[in-house]
């Protein structure tokens, strides 16, 4: 569903990415993690096309990553991007004008699920509620590949659990893809069927967590613990 | 929400631990319905697949049955779940002993000390 094949990125000399090829597969849930600056933001923005690479090809379902791509990439930024004027109504009615696949009713369902109301404005909620805002709106699309970009950084422990919950409950593993960066390995272990870890731009390792702890008899961030040591 | 799992064994296997205890203790009955997976996995706070997986291994173990269209069960073969109940007992004393050996006490002692505290029905709800 998501392969990267031979990617490199650099930012002028700086390198971000070498040489990473990466297979992602449609049904499943998966975490990619790492120090800050290892490379995690980079591969998501190749995927959904909002940056191309310096060499290596990048297909989604088939097909070349390109800016057209977000038409099946549900992308959410680590950044509030939003109108700070809208009430959580104008902002699903204008993802929902943005992509065709936004299924507005689901949006609402997620919104009620976050404890959010229609009238309310962003400017007006606070930081935790703005991100489940977001959560709303990337959710909202039946994207085959979900990109979810730090969504827990800098959040409570109360609204990071709401998001876990909405993930298992929003999400279509039947017919989706999740992809997501984050520090907060202990809040996403259990959901999660595979881990991806990169190091200074190389994947390092790339496996599915119930068999790292059924194999190394290990929880998850003893493992990372290990193979970053 | 962590709590309800370790961390250091897979999901899969310790909701099926969760399952056959259940069964054990006569919530699940033979032939019941088990929650659907996604409710399942909502119930726990964990990814649809690690429940499809704990169900595939429960069916690979004959303790569970799926129906097409309309479930999984728990088997109405009452041998399996006898057996269960037994291999549940069986892995209780194998840990409890071990560890009354590791710490040298004679077989005498176990069985007297556990007799006694049988008996003085001291068992603390903590």
């Amino acid at each position: 569903m998501i392969k990267l094949t031979d990617v490199t990125k650099k930012y002028g000399t700086k390198r971000a990415l070498e040489d990473v090829n990466l297979t992602l597969s449609k049904g499943k849930l998966i975490g990619l993690v790492g120090e800050n600056g290892s490379g995690k933001s980079t591969t998501l923005k190749l995927i959904a096309g909002l940056n191309h690479p310096t060499c290596g090809d990048i297909t989604v379902n088939g097909e070349k990553v390109t800016r057209k791509i977000a038409s099946s990439v549900s992308y959410l930024s680590e950044l509030d991007e939003y109108y700070r004027f809208f009430t959580v109504k104008d902002a699903i009615e204008f993802q929902a004008s943005q992509f065709v696949d936004f299924d507005i009713e689901k949006a609402y369902e997620i919104m009620k699920f976050m404890k959010l109301e229609p009238q309310q404005k962003l400017k007006h909620l606070s930081k935790g509620n703005r991100s489940r805002v977001k959560i709303v709106l990337t959710l909202g699309r039946n994207a085959p590949v979900v990109l979810m970009d730090e969504p827990f950084s800098g959040l409570d422990p109360m609204v990071r659990n709401s998001i876990v919950k909405g993930l298992i409950s929003f999400v279509d593993l039947d017919k989706q893809l999740v992809l997501i960066t984050t520090h907060e390995i202990r809040e996403v272990e259990n959901i999660l069927d595979e881990i991806v870890a990169i190091r200074d731009g190389y994947i390092i390792a790339h496996h599915n967590v119930d068999d790292i702890r059924k194999e190394n008899k290990q929880s998850i961030v003893d493992w990372m613990t290990e193979i970053y040591a | 929400m962590a709590d309800l799992f370790h961390s250091s064994k897979p999901i899969y296997e310790q909701i099926a631990e969760l399952i056959k205890k259940q069964i054990i203790r006569g919530e699940l009955h033979a032939g019941d319905k088990l929650p659907s997976v996604r409710e399942m996995a909502i119930e726990v706070n964990v990814n649809p697949n690690t429940v499809q997986r704990t169900y595939r291994e429960l069916e690979s173990m004959e303790i569970v049955q799926s129906k097409r269209g309309q479930g999984t069960f728990v088997t109405g073969n009452t041998a399996v779940l006898a057996a269960i109940r037994e291999e549940m007992k069986a892995e209780i004393l194998q840990n409890f002993t071990r560890q009354m050996y590791e710490m040298g006490y004679s077989k005498e002692e176990i069985t007297r000390g556990l007799a006694n505290f049988l008996d003085e029905g001291s068992i603390r709800d903590d």
